[in-house]
This record gives structure tokens, C-alpha cells and sequence, in this order.
């Protein structure tokens, strides 16, 4: 910094005299200062010089704050890392970054926009929060045996797609945190195939708002079940690029073998779920033991590993992949034309969307209907949209299989038509503790593979 | 209050849940309900306690329960507020000084066995006067694929659970995040520390008194009110 101030011309006097002072120490970012436990150091990163005069057996605990704003930690997770050398001792999480009250927002909104709300909690799966939080919905207005067949699958469908895309965006930025950067772009690449379906189906890529409560937000367009048909083949092939790529490669192999190890009774103690649980050799899967939207009916594999580390849950999403590919084929052969919404009118949605020339709309035939031929059509459209339909009071939980593990919906109703309050049992908000388990005592590039094993997703975590 | 609006009432139970009570058929106050129903009264009232037989496996998980907490030495009537099933899901309210008595039985009882802790949720009904506060836990058994919730009742002005961290150690950051939203304290965690809002932020968000904020609008000084005294249907 001294020989910086020598160019300096006079002119810049007070300058000078700025930063000859700075350099006495009186950066308000990079003090030291005094505590009980000794002498504490601030140090942002060019002036490590500045505490090598402190005496040794001063400096022997060091804690870097790792994020929040981090290509490393999956959004704005804030790791604190307390090091020895490059070993972590102890490893904490802040979180809270991306709290955005979405729990308090839906208080003061009907229960149909609600879904709009959960949609963006975990933003890697969208359809799979709006079907958890339908689920509460439906159960707590006692109707989950009158949703439609076709609704069902739909639902099935598009949470297995869902499930793809969320798997495939953990494996391509846990990827790109070890380094892997071509399995980031095959990720990224093949997600765009599930958003182009999900684009197709909803009008939306990401936050789509599909699944109401009653059904689905409106029927798969004409060709749909052809184009989803078509895409799974592209799918799977790619799905194969990204196996040749990781499984059994070394590199890949030497990051993540014996990584971010958290046993069985680990997962106990701490009530993991998920692909880490999963990682341990246990096949709880909630669609198979507590099966919801029929998947009973579906024939599929739990994935398993016994390796409890961060290669075991990346080959148990490789074969979840597979497996959902499998879902969505019985999905299709199983799709029957018919309702896609309850047929109780005093909860369904009473338009359908369409695309016009000017866009995606209520349907032209809707539209006649209330505008020219029944004003009570009209007066029920109207009720139903602003004021909404009334769900007992009463409290009712549900939890499905996420990508990521347990996702729950407590939801308190109040008889009202909005909801008393909802809250979400997030599995990233949940499996995040885990990892001062799984990373205390490893190196420190050790504790990227364990955090993007766990997969946590901020805007689910902070919700 | 009329007598035809309360629910029948189950035999052997005394008290209903009102939780409030709801004026007018379409939510509206302050700006004059012209329906012609604004003199409507109707409690709110939660699902009522359920009495024995429960139906189903209720019955073997409850009689499962009463036995080990005997032979934990605690009699279940002492712990046991009352329980309630809703939407073939149920809920013991229990008493907040045998929460952990309790929680240890679920987790260590053979016939129970709730592995998994979902975690903790906080419910704020200011109108339950000397319960305001609720705290409702979710278990999961894997063993026996089943579910269970368990709910604590505090009153506002002593709002204090003890932790059952030390018995399930997933209720960490749930309890925080409980604690930050609701302001219950749970005695006993090793760092109640708020989670999601910052630390110095003042009161605690999720409660239905916490004080909304409007929004200014740019036109002859008007304001649109905050959500909870906007005009709504509720």
C-alpha cells in the first residue's frame, strides 16, 4: 500500500494522509481486538501481514466465514468454519438469507393462491411443493378421494419429471463445486428438457402454479402426452452421457468416496430422510410406504446404497433418475382421457386456460358462457375467485417424497377461507443439520462434496 | 351465540376448542355488510376430543402409550390433556412439563417406536385466552409406518416448553426457528438463537399480533392498509 501512496500526485494530500493512517491499523474491517478467550483478528483478505507479528499459540483458531455469497455453498448458505490448518473442528451453519415470509403471506391469501406462494420455496421443485401443500388442502377439506384419476397421474407425471430436474441440477452444480464442470453443462442441458415439458403443460418453466387444490390448473395441451413421449428417449440417452462421465471415474471417485459419512445411526439420531438416508441402506421412501396420488400403483425401485457417503447418494440419484424415467412411462400408458379438476363446484376452478392469439387466457368458451349466457356463472366465477372456498376448521399434516427427502405441509384452518397458518416441513431446512455431523474433523474442499450432497435449496431452507 | 351453531357435543367431553368467532356471512367489517347477514354469530370451533374406542390402530398406540408412561412412572391422565382425531390423524395435547417424559416413550417404547421427529411448528390463537400459544410436533414411525402428532398449549405471558432436543436431536434448528417466529422458549436448548430473521430484529414475526406494515402510494398521501386490516372474505 506504500508504494502506491508514492505515485499519488499532491493533489491528493488528504488522500495520503488516509491511508498512512489505514496502514496503522484503524481499517474498521481488519482490527484486532480483545476477548476473554484472547486476542481475536479480523482479516478481509490482503493483509494477512498485519498478524504476523502476533505471538504464536495466538493465532491457533482460526474461523473463515464461508458465503453467504459463495459459488460453493448452493446460494446463500453462510458456512462458519472454525480450522486447524485445512482440517475443519467445527463446522455451523447461518441460514436465513433468503427468508422471504412465505409461510405469513399465505395467511392473507385464499387458499388457491397459496399455491402460487409454495411454488417458489424450493424453486428446483415446484411441482412437488404445490402438490403437498394440494394434498394438505384436499385433506382438510376431507375431498382427496374425488380428485380425478387424470389429475392423479398428471400429478405423478409431473413431480417424476420434477424429480429429474431437481436431481440433475444437484449433480450438475455439485459437479461444478468439485470441479466437473462438463457434468454442470450436461445438467443444466438435459434440466432444459423437463422445463421445455414443464413449459408445454403449464406456461411456465420454472414456478408454475400447476397444481391447485381440486386438480390441476388446466388439461395437458393436445399433443402433449406425444411430445413427453418423445422427449423420454433424449432423456435417457443423456442420462447415459452423464453416467459415462462420473460413475466409476476416478477423479470423481477420489472427491467423494468415503466423503461426508453419515451412518445409520446418524441419520436416526438427526431424522435425515432422503437420498442420505437412503445412502445408508434404509429404503424408506414415503411413495412406497405412505403411498399418495396412487403411486401404488406405479412399479418402481427404492435406490439403495450401504456407503453412507457422497458417491453412494450421487449414485442413488443417477438411479432415482432412472427410475422416475420408468414412472412417467406407466404414467403415460396410464393417462385416460377425462376430468383434470373436482368435480365439486363450489372448489373447482371454474375456468379452463387456453391459448388465444393473444396469448395463454381463460378459455373463449368460459368466457361466452359467463359474459353472454349465465350471469349466475358469472356471479360463482367471481365468488369463487376473490372471495375463495371455505375449508373446516380443523388441522391436517401430509408429507410426500421430495427430491430431497420428507417435505411436510402443516396446515391450520380456522374455517376461514384462507388459511389459519401453513407451515413447511422442508427437507433442506431439516437435512442441513446434518452436516457439522458430516463435515467436522475433514478438510475443508471436503465440506463443498458434503453440502452438495445433502442438495439443500435455499429458498426452501429459508422459505 | 346461538345453541343450534355449536356442534354436537360428544359424551364424556366438556370443553370445545373455540379458538373465535366469526361475524356476518362474508368477513366484511368496518364497511357496512349490506347481505342482509351481518348479524351472524358462529363460533370457531376446532374438532373436538375424541373418546375411546378411537377406531383403527389409535387404540393399540394409545393403550402402547398409557402403559409405558405408567411404567415410567407417570400416570396418563396427568400427561394427556385429551386427544383428538381429525382427518384419521391423531393428536395428544400433552401437558408441557411431561413433554419430554413423554417424547423419550415414543422414542424408546418397542410398540411405539417414532424414529423421526418432523420437527416443531408453532400456532398462535390469540383468542384461546391462557393458551394462546401452541407448539405441534410431528413424529414419524418407520418400524411401524405410522404418524402421530403431539400438541403443547402455553399461555402467552409464560410461554415456555421444555426442549426435547436432548431426546431427538433433529428439534435443533426447529425449535429455533419456533422460537424466532413465535417467541416460545424452549428451556433447555443448548443455543436458542433466532434462525431465519436477523438477530436484532425486534418481536417475533409469525405471531397474529405482530404489527403489519402498509404501503405508501404516491398519490394525495393515500396508503394501501397492511393485509390483516385490508377488507377481505375471511
Amino acid at each position: 500500500m506504500s508504494t502506491d501512496n508514492v505515485t499519488y500526485s499532491s493533489a491528493d494530500a488528504d488522500a495520503d494522509a488516509d491511508s498512512v493512517e489505514s496502514d496503522e491499523g484503524t481499517d474498521a474491517y481488519a482490527g484486532s481486538y480483545e476477548t476473554t478467550e484472547g486476542r481475536i483478528f479480523s482479516v478481509a483478505g490482503g493483509d494477512w501481514d498485519t498478524i504476523t507479528g502476533a505471538p504464536e499459540g495466538e493465532r491457533d483458531r482460526i474461523v473463515v466465514n464461508m458465503g453467504p455469497q459463495h459459488p460453493s455453498t448452493h446460494g446463500v448458505l453462510r458456512l462458519i468454519l472454525e480450522l486447524d490448518g485445512e482440517t475443519v473442528t467445527e463446522a455451523r451453519c447461518g441460514i436465513g438469507y433468503l427468508h422471504t415470509g412465505i409461510e405469513k403471506n399465505m395467511e392473507y391469501r385464499s387458499f388457491v393462491q397459496g399455491v402460487t406462494y409454495v411454488t417458489r420455496m424450493d424453486y428446483l421443485t415446484p411441482m412437488v411443493n404445490e402438490t403437498a401443500y394440494c394434498l394438505a388442502v384436499e385433506k382438510a377439506l376431507d375431498v382427496t378421494d374425488q380428485i380425478p384419476e387424470r389429475a392423479s397421474v398428471i400429478r405423478v407425471m409431473m413431480m417424476e419429471l420434477n424429480r429429474v430436474s431437481s436431481h440433475l441440477v444437484a449433480l450438475a452444480t455439485g459437479g461444478m463445486e468439485l470441479g466437473a464442470l462438463t457434468a454442470m453443462e450436461f445438467g443444466f442441458r438435459e434440466r432444459e428438457l423437463v422445463l421445455d415439458i414443464f413449459e408445454m403443460v403449464s406456461g411456465l418453466r420454472m414456478n408454475s402454479a400447476y397444481v391447485r387444490p381440486g386438480g390441476v390448473a388446466q388439461d395437458l395441451p393436445e399433443d402433449g402426452v406425444q411430445k413427453i413421449r418423445e422427449t423420454l428417449p433424449l432423456l435417457r440417452k443423456r442420462l447415459t452421457d452423464t453416467v459415462n462421465l462420473l460413475v466409476d471415474n476416478s477423479i470423481w471417485m477420489g472427491r467423494t468416496v468415503g466423503v461426508g459419512y453419515l451412518d445409520l445411526l446418524g441419520c436416526m439420531a438427526l431424522g435425515i430422510t432422503g437420498p442420505v438416508l437412503r445412502s445408508t441402506g434404509l429404503p424408506h421412501d414415503l411413495r412406497k410406504t405412505q403411498p399418495y396420488c396412487g403411486y401404488e400403483n406405479y412399479e418402481f425401485n427404492v435406490a439403495t446404497q450401504t456407503t453412507c457417503d457422497v458417491y453412494g447418494r450421487f449414485l442413488i440419484r443417477i438411479q432415482e433418475m432412472t427410475e422416475s424415467l420408468n414412472i412417467v412411462d406407466q404414467c403415460l400408458d396410464r393417462i385416460k382421457p377425462g376430468p383434470v379438476m373436482i368435480e365439486d363446484k363450489k372448489i373447482a376452478w371454474p375456468a379452463q386456460l387456453s391459448i388465444g392469439s393473444d396469448g395463454q387466457g381463460n378459455s373463449p368458451e368460459h368466457i361466452k358462457e359467463i359474459m353472454s349466457e349465465s350471469m349466475e356463472a358469472l356471479i360463482h366465477h367471481f365468488k369463487l375467485v376473490t372471495e375463495g372456498f371455505r375449508v373446516p376448521a380443523g388441522q391436517v399434516y401430509t408429507a410426500i417424497e421430495s427430491p430431497k427427502g420428507e417435505l411436510g405441509c402443516h396446515l391450520v384452518s380456522s374455517g376461514g377461507t384462507r388459511p389459519y397458518r401453513v407451515h413447511f416441513r422442508d427437507p433442506s431446512f431439516h437435512n442441513l443439520q446434518s452436516l457439522a455431523a458430516m463435515c467436522e474433523g475433514s478438510m475443508i474442499s471436503d465440506v463443498v462434496a458434503a453440502v452438495a450432497s445433502i442438495d439443500p435449496v435455499m429458498g426452501g431452507v429459508d422459505r | 351465540m346461538s345453541e343450534s351453531a355449536v356442534p354436537a357435543v360428544p359424551e364424556g367431553v366438556r370443553e370445545l376448542d373455540i379458538i373465535g368467532v366469526r361475524h356476518g356471512a362474508f368477513g366484511a367489517s368496518g364497511s357496512g355488510d349490506t347481505s342482509g347477514f351481518g348479524g351472524l354469530v358462529e363460533p370457531i370451533v376446532m374438532p373436538a376430543p375424541a373418546v375411546r374406542p378411537f377406531g383403527g390402530w389409535f387404540d393399540e398406540v394409545s393403550d402402547e402409550l398409557e402403559l409405558s408412561l405408567e411404567a415410567r412412572g407417570l400416570p396418563a391422565t396427568d400427561a394427556i390433556e385429551k386427544v383428538v382425531i381429525y382427518r384419521d390423524e391423531i393428536t395428544y395435547h400433552v401437558r408441557r412439563e411431561h413433554l419430554v417424559a413423554f417424547a423419550t416413550a415414543l422414542r424408546d417404547e418397542p410398540g411405539l417406536r417414532f424414529e423421526v421427529c418432523l420437527g416443531v411448528n408453532g400456532v398462535h390463537y390469540p383468542h384461546e385466552t391462557g393458551r394462546e400459544l401452541h407448539a405441534v410436533y410431528n413424529f414419524l414411525s418407520i418400524t411401524h409406518n405410522t404418524r402421530l402428532r403431539v400438541e403443547v398449549s402455553v399461555p402467552d405471558d409464560d410461554a415456555r416448553i421444555p426442549s426435547i432436543v436432548g431426546v431427538y436431536p433433529a428439534n435443533d434448528w426447529h425449535e429455533r426457528e419456533t422460537w424466532d417466529f413465535f417467541g416460545i422458549v424452549f428451556d433447555g436448548h443448548p443455543a436458542l438463537t433466532r434462525i431465519l430473521m436477523p438477530d436484532d430484529w425486534p418481536g417475533h414475526p409469525q405471531r397474529k399480533d405482530y404489527p403489519l406494515g402498509g404501503i405508501p402510494v404516491e398519490y394525495k398521501g393515500g396508503t394501501i392498509p397492511p393485509p390483516d386490516q385490508r377488507r377481505s372474505y375471511n
